[in-house]
């Protein structure tokens, strides 16, 4: 156990070690520089950028650049090249307004695909088993952007749900349940359409899961020695069915800050996809270089748990 | 009685005892007449196709048929079927058909026409870049599966480094001391290359030692790659490379191609990791046969369901990610229509045209769905552990 820790630590700092060396080449031996971006603004005379290129060590040596970003990021004074302010402190603001999206839509996911896939297994082949079934693929092939027009072309002008940013303007001194309720109905559509995808895939999973374990044998022992069928499916079957998804809670971690650039620019929602979709244009490679170091942290940070998860779930399994 | 009995022994006899009935290709097919919802992806997709290259045929070239950039100022914002106003327009203006078959958008441009200029792009993009994945993952899942226990050595490393750093070099302005350092790294090679037979029979000395040392295997370095690719968050990565290239539909494919070989390539590696050590494979080792066609004749067909399956739900996700970036307005430039930027331009007039929305949406969900269906259409008849129970 412990010599497993430590290994995948040390697998895990190399891998992050190249995935930093990998995403800086990308950034900056892509054709263009962040100070060709606005060509045609007078403020952009040749001094001004050479005063640029020094401040931000961009005629260094590529190496040397590499040194000093991740120099500034682990002491936390990496600045945005946009707007001189502090990275970290631009991503956790914009963390703070993806967290309740993704809450409510994870939440909405996994309270959701269990009973539809459950069912489904349970009702094999039956009419409700193929509509789930249709439904999930329809849900899985729409694109995201094309079912939120859909949702605001007929959601909208019936039940005037707001699609605009995450509150209503102009609200200073409402009352604060008003102002809870404004938030929660702003989180609507956006949290929905965060969480069909979800549901699709994951109610497919949870299907074939039950499904998996409905064929053995020892579901077979204990329908054959009388027990009703609700213990059956839901003490039996359901319980080993779950292994799997123990572990799918470390996988969550990273969507935590990659967030939608599609859901969140459609609604103008202030979110971390918006934020590196605007530092993508801008060409502000230091937030780019950051928001994928974290996501980078996080996906392997991911993997870990949900292997520890399914050692401590699990004990088949001896590393 | 005696005598037919023993004939039809023999006759049992006679017929070759362990050849299947059916061969796999007359077994896949007749599960699929039965599977519906797979037959429906494919009939979409063969129709699709066709659209796809009529499209390309019929709106290419300098007079097409149907002109997907010809602006009508005084027509726009036209509903589906509408008849075009022949007293305002030139007679060059008038529409192929005769009427608008799915209306006209806010340059007055006929979207029937743009639909089917898009399909080409949908097509292309979904197929091309599968294909540079799967063709990437098959070679790295291979080479991991079937060389995965064979171990780098350490001088191995070094002249790669070499090799690299040396071109480096040579790009950069030090052609002298590149050209140097290649030219001795190509010495290196052919040394040992020449002195490989003799230096198993001798001793090695120290140094020779360490260089022949073993640093990792194959397999460990393949897969430790593969890792490095999932850490980046794929859509973004798409995003920001596509961001920072020049705005091409080649661009995209190759850059969805690159993003997305990771799972074809645990695939074949698990594949060939189990095949590797079937009689069959020890069978051919054992005539004589070299890797190469034992790779591509013996293991790879017994791998390549699997991949197939993933290349086809791999497509529908590939003409979605493209659909997404030409929504966000990156890939092919504006004057060529993608049904991505046809739903981006339509969807500021959702209210007055929501055809402009509806059209190319409807047709991305289709085609996607269709590839879906198929594909797991496909994996349910290829899944052993299904058969027979429906």
């Amino acid at each position: 156990m412990l010599s497993f820790i430590g290994r995948s630590v040390v697998q895990k700092t190399i891998t992050l070690f190249f995935v930093s060396v990998v995403s800086f080449l990308i950034i900056h031996l892509a054709p263009g520089k962040p100070s060709q971006v606005d060509p045609l603004n007078p403020k952009f005379t040749p001094e001004v950028v050479e005063r640029f290129q020094k401040e931000f060590h961009l005629d260094k040596p590529l190496y040397i650049q590499y040194v000093y970003f991740y120099q500034d990021l682990f002491t936390g004074k990496t600045v945005s090249w946009k707007d001189n302010q502090s990275v970290l402190k631009k991503i956790w603001e914009r963390f703070l307004n993806s967290l309740p999206l993704f809450i409510v839509g994870t939440l909405l996911t996994w309270t959701l695909s269990f009973p539809v896939g459950i069912r489904s297994a349970i009702y094999r082949g039956g009419i409700y088993d193929r509509s789930a079934t249709f439904l999930s693929y329809l849900l899985i092939s729409i694109p995201g952007f094309f079912f939120a027009y859909v949702l605001i072309r007929f959601v909208v002008p019936y039940f005037h749900v707001p699609v605009i940013g995450m509150e209503t303007f102009g609200m200073g001194d409402a009352p604060v349940y008003y102002l809870i309720m404004d938030r929660i109905w702003h989180l609507l559509l956006p949290s929905v359409l965060y969480a069909t995808g979800g549901i699709a895939i994951l109610s497919r999973y949870v299907r074939s899961q039950m499904l998996e374990v409905e064929g053995q044998d020892y579901i077979r022992t204990a329908r054959a020695k009388g027990l009703p069928p609700e213990q059956v499916h839901y003490k039996h079957a359901l319980r080993n069915a779950l292994l799997p998804f123990v572990t799918m809670f470390g996988l969550l971690l990273p969507a935590l800050i990659s967030g939608s650039v599609i859901i969140e620019s459609i609604f103008s929602w202030p979110g971390m996809g918006r934020m590196a979709y605007e530092a993508i244009l801008a060409r502000d490679y230091p937030v780019i270089l950051t928001v994928n170091f974290i996501s980078a942290v996080l996906v392997l940070a991911g993997t870990f748990i949900s292997d520890l998860l399914y050692l401590v779930v699990d004990p088949r399994i001896r590393l | 009685m005696n005598t037919d009995k023993q004939d039809s022994s023999e006759k049992i006899y006679i017929e070759p005892p362990l050849a299947p009935k059916r061969t796999r290709w007359q077994e896949f097919r007749r599960h699929f007449v039965k599977n519906k919802l797979a037959i429906l992806g494919l009939i979409i997709f063969i129709l699709f196709f066709f659209c796809a290259v009529a499209g390309l045929i019929l709106t290419s070239g300098s007079n097409p048929l149907f002109d997907p950039a010809m602006v009508r100022l005084q027509e726009k914002l036209r509903p589906p079927l509408a008849k075009p106003n022949l007293v305002s327009l030139k007679p060059a203006e008038v529409p192929t058909l005769g009427i608008y078959l799915m209306g006209t958008d806010d340059l007055g441009r006929d979207v029937f026409s743009r639909m089917l200029q898009g399909a080409w792009v949908s097509l292309t993009v979904g197929f091309v870049a599968v294909g540079i994945s799967v063709l990437i993952g098959i070679f790295m899942g291979g080479i991991a599966g079937y060389f995965g226990q064979h171990h780098i050595r350490i001088d191995h490393i070094l002249l790669t480094l070499a090799l690299i750093f040396g071109t480096g070099l040579m790009i950069a302005k030090f052609a002298f001391i590149g050209t140097l350092i290649l030219l001795l790294c190509l010495a290196y090679i052919f040394y040992s290359r020449q002195t490989r037979d003799r230096s198993e029979e001798q001793e090695m000395s120290a140094l020779k030692m360490i260089l022949h040392g073993n640093a990792f295997s194959v397999d460990t370095l393949i897969m430790r790659i593969v890792d490095i690719m999932l850490c980046f968050p794929s859509f973004f990565l798409i995003l920001t490379v596509v961001a920072l290239l020049p705005a091409s539909i080649y661009n995209i494919m190759i850059v969805i191609g690159l993003t997305s070989w990771m799972g074809t390539t645990r695939f074949v590696r698990a594949e060939f990791l189990s095949l590797r050590e079937q009689d069959f494979v020890a069978a051919a080792k054992a005539l004589g046969i070299n890797n190469f066609r034992i790779i591509f004749r013996h293991i790879m067909p017994n791998a390549i369901a699997p991949v197939l399956v993933s290349a086809t739900i791999g497509i529908a996700s590939a003409i979605l990610t493209e659909a997404g970036l030409s929504f966000l307005g990156f890939g092919v430039p504006p004057p060529h229509a993608t049904w991505g930027n046809i739903l981006s331009n339509g969807k500021n007039f959702i209210f007055d045209a929501p055809w402009l929305t509806f059209i190319p949406g409807i047709a991305i969900l289709i085609v996607v769905l269709s590839f879906n269906l198929f594909g797991e259409g496909i994996r349910d008849i290829l899944n052993p552990k299904l058969k027979g129970r429906s």
